[in-house]
């Protein structure tokens, strides 16, 4: 196990290590930072001074060592557009998105979970249909449109909800989040449902068919023949082993809740990192581009490391294969 | 012939296929949807980005008002008196193009990719499908995010991102599909006649690993198309010139708080027909070609 868990590490490390150059190149490589971080109107003098002083005259691995050098010491460089360190602009705008994705993420379980319970349990049914129908429709539904529907419908024609912005915030050990306040609520309902519809669909679908195969099982069969209760069969035997793949997705699930809460963010105008992403993009602020995209990248990593472990020690399976090959 | 020869399997998916009225019912969805994107020119009442055809005092008007000439606006306009009908099927097109292109370029990388891998192993096996593994480990939106901010806007760099994002999807589901066929007597009957790898790989592999190959592309094409669509609507995919459905949507957003739904409304309704009734298609074929589910 420990063998598995040090190789795994490795792994990550050596992928972080590939992402932070293709990101430098990507970001400070391609197109021309010299244009974007250099007064149009300096002379040529002022430029080259410029030039020396940005280290843009330095060969390109040398500007990568001094990058990686700065990145290990959480120096990410400084915001062109607010002149204050990029990863702290980041690191500020990070509970406003966790939050907004671990209620989306919630909503998408309790209702889930559920929903794909019952029509696993009654497929044929016209509830278990619908169920299903519904959830291809949540498929195909583009989420940013469905923002915008959503504020349509509560915001505008019915003003019962505000359409924007995250409302006052309390402070939870130190961390300003939302939740606590009703006013707060009022503002992160409507983005929390939008973001939680995708992940919904996804929920109903794969509890659905778990249920289906596990109830042909012969342990099912069993339970139901040693004259058990419908709900202990259903709540002990089916659902216990559906849960195995359904936390396995829900964990990897995680991080792309994340990078969705960027377009959900953007309609919204939820002042979480995703929105400060786009507007850094419209803007060329490219320091604050390369952190989100380093710290993306890093929490991706690190999740599906623990999704990894975890599913070596609920699987033995898989550690055996991987450490075989 | 006789009535056996008859029951070829293109047959047999499409009596298959029949069986589900929703999947008919998608499949006709479809077929209108791309029958009104082909015939845009036709079929729209203006030329929507013909200036001259266009007059500011029709802008933002209701769903069903007349113009100042006579013609009516069935789903209104948008600020600068278009037509949002015949917007929408311009933009259908742009859209559908779009998501098309870029499934069968990547269809054609993945596949090529994917095919090495299998056939020759070792080394290059490892490399391909190590770079794929990690590139799925990301949601697509953030890789092709990121490659949008490297690359600028247009056409060509969205379709370019849309195939980065996708080609992964299907060098995986070839490769195993591949290792699977490779080890069949066929190709090992093969081999001995002395064929070349090109024409073991081509004409003897490729055609058995196609099955899965096309449910999988059925339903990227939705997802591209929503991808694109989310991109444009972040304004980090098609420039305001090649105005896409998303992009038709982000003009409406805002309006929107002002009432004026139908800018936005409109063109999103054609985006979601479009991947649903795909998406519809897509799982019955999953079904029918499946060969674990066949009676």
């Amino acid at each position: 196990m420990l063998v598995y868990v040090i190789r795994r590490s490795l792994q990550a490390l050596l992928v972080m290590f590939v992402m932070s150059i293709l990101v430098f190149v990507g970001v400070y490589a391609i197109g021309n930072p010299i244009d974007i971080l250099i007064n149009p109107l300096a002379d040529q003098i002022e430029r080259e001074h410029a030039i020396a002083a940005l280290g843009l005259d330095q060969p390109m691995w040398t500007q990568y060592a001094k990058f990686l050098a700065g990145a290990l010491h959480g120096d990410l460089g400084r915001s062109f557009v607010h002149s204050t360190p990029a990863l702290g602009l980041i690191l500020e705008r990070m509970p406003a998105t966790l939050e907004l994705a671990l209620i989306a993420m919630l909503i998408a379980i309790l209702l889930g979970i559920p929903l794909g319970l019952w029509a696993g349990l009654k497929p044929h049914s016209i509830a278990g249909r619908s169920i299903m129908a519904g959830s291809i429709l949540g498929f195909s539904l583009p989420t940013f449109w469905v923002g915008l529907m959503l504020i349509m419908v509560f915001s505008v024609m019915l003003g019962w909800l505000p359409s924007n912005g995250r409302g006052p915030t309390k402070d939870f050990f130190g961390v300003p989040v939302s939740f606590l306040s009703l006013e707060g609520w009022r503002h992160l309902i409507l983005p929390a449902i939008n973001l939680a519809l995708f992940k919904l669909a996804l929920l109903i679908r794969l509890t659905r068919s778990g249920t289906r195969e596990a109830l042909l099982q012969d342990y099912v069969k069993f339970a139901r023949a040693k004259g058990l209760s419908n709900a202990r069969v259903i709540g002990v035997h089916v659902l216990r082993n559906i849960l195995i793949p359904i936390v396995t997705i829900i964990g990897l699930e995680f991080g792309s809740v994340i990078a969705f809460a960027i377009v959900t963010e953007s309609v919204f105008a939820w002042p979480g990192m995703g929105k400060l992403l786009i507007d850094s993009i419209n803007l060329l602020d490219r320091p604050v581009i390369v952190a989100y995209l380093l710290i993306t990248v890093f929490m991706f990593i690190v999740i599906n490391l623990l999704v990894d472990l975890l599913y070596s020690m609920l699987d033995p399976r898989v550690r055996m294969a991987d450490s075989k090959g | 012939m006789t009535s056996a020869a008859a029951e070829t399997p293109f047959r047999r998916i499409a009596s298959d296929f029949a069986d589900s009225r929703i999947a008919v019912f998608g499949l006709a969805l479809l077929g209108l949807i791309v029958l009104m994107a082909i015939a845009a020119p036709l079929i729209s009442p203006q030329n929507p980005y013909d200036l001259a055809q266009l007059d500011v005092v029709d802008g933002r008007l209701p769903p069903g008002s007349v113009s100042a000439d006579g013609a009516t606006f069935w789903l209104g306009t948008d600020d600068q008196g278009r037509d949002m009908l015949s917007a929408i099927f311009y933009g259908l097109r742009i859209s559908l193009s779009v998501g098309v292109a870029s499934t069968v370029l990547a269809l054609a990388l993945g596949l090529a990719l994917g095919l090495t891998a299998a056939y020759f192993g070792g080394k290059i096996e490892t490399l391909i499908m190590r770079i794929a593994d990690i590139q799925l480990s990301f949601p697509a939106i953030l890789i092709a995010l990121i490659l949008l901010a490297v690359l600028g806007q247009g056409m060509l760099k969205i379709i370019a991102a849309l195939v980065a994002v996708q080609w992964a999807y299907y060098a995986r589901t070839v490769r195993s599909a591949a290792l699977v066929e490779k080890r069949r007597e066929y190709v090992e009957a093969a081999r001995c006649l002395a064929l070349t790898p090109a024409r073991i790989v081509f004409r003897h592999i490729l055609p058995n690993c196609l099955p899965p190959l096309i449910v999988v592309a059925t339903v990227q094409v939705a997802a591209a198309i929503a991808l694109e669509a989310t991109l444009s609507f972040l304004g980090l995919g098609l420039p305001i010139t090649e105005p896409s459905l998303g992009l038709l949507i982000a003009n409406g957003y805002q309006y929107l708080l002002s009432g004026k739904y139908w800018i936005s409304f409109f063109p999103g309704i054609a985006l979601l027909l479009t991947i649903f009734s795909i998406n519809l298609v897509a799982d019955q074929l999953r079904d029918v070609i499946n060969p674990r589910l066949q009676r």
